[in-house]
């Protein structure tokens, strides 16, 4: 798939506080709105970011303030994608446990990963496991113009 | 008496009917303090029979539904017995994805809930 078409791309770095990436998810989530994305997919965006962001500050990064996330986004008019690395060691994702086992469902975390990849299209995490790449595709509202780019 | 900051909290007959000042459940800090009020009405002040009225809240994270697992054990561990109503679709698709909606007793509205007890 060609890296064409992007219409808007956001860069940013910062240290591992608490909260740190509300300004950003704010811009993302606004953007996202300018451009006639409607609210349910809004939604699923803000869960993904926000789950991903929490997941770099406290788990890759161990709320660490001297380690930084960065965070790229880009969007197209058919599409939105986002890049969240955190500067920890990684983790394999196939190791989190599920946790919509039966054994497993009154544990009290562990399901940002499994939202992650409900609510987005592709969540792929690099090989070391610091560095998360999702994408939404837009779907089309109904009645509304739908303004895809080519492919 | 408690101050509750995150927390409306009200009685309908028996049933603590508690409701969440925050649209937007997500804050790590906030998170915090909302479980630490809602297990104080379980732990400390004994109560039994909870209603989480979810109208107010249009987003929370799996952060927040943690303090909520957590928050079903004590009240079961107390003899008690905890039930959610007026989620939002998109909320309860979260509840859904994550198998939740099995774990917890969901109602469509108060009233519902209410009479549920």
């Amino acid at each position: 798939m060609a890296d064409n078409g992007w219409t808007w791309t956001l860069d940013r770095v910062f240290p591992s506080a608490t909260g740190a990436g509300t300004q950003l998810l704010s811009e993302m989530l606004e953007r996202l709105r300018g451009e006639g994305w409607d609210e349910q997919q809004v939604f699923g965006v803000h869960l993904a970011v926000e789950e991903a962001l929490v997941n770099a500050i406290r788990h890759g990064n161990d709320s660490d303030h001297k380690k930084c996330v960065h965070v790229r986004c880009k969007l197209s008019p058919s599409r939105f994608w986002v890049r969240i690395q955190d500067e920890g060691c990684g983790f394999d994702p196939e190791d989190v446990p599920d946790c919509t086992e039966p054994d497993r469902l009154e544990t009290p975390s562990g399901r940002g990963i499994m939202l992650m990849r409900n609510f987005m299209n592709r969540v792929e995490y690099n090989e070391c496991g610091n560095c998360v790449e999702m994408e939404k595709h837009r779907e089309a509202a109904a009645g509304g113009a739908d303004d895809r780019a080519s492919e | 008496m408690v101050v509750h900051r995150r927390l409306e909290v009200s009685e309908v007959g028996d049933v603590t009917v508690v409701r969440f000042v925050d649209r937007k459940i997500l804050d790590e800090a906030n998170i915090q303090e909302l479980g630490q009020e809602l297990y104080h009405l379980v732990e400390k002040e004994g109560r039994k029979q909870l209603l989480l009225n979810f109208s107010n809240v249009e987003f929370l994270s799996s952060a927040a539904l943690g303090k909520l697992i957590t928050m079903d054990k004590k009240v079961k561990v107390n003899g008690g017995r905890l039930q959610l109503s007026n989620i939002r679709p998109e909320i309860y698709e979260v509840f859904a994805i994550t198998k939740l909606n099995k774990l917890f007793d969901i109602k469509d509205d108060e009233a519902a809930a209410l009479e549920a007890f």
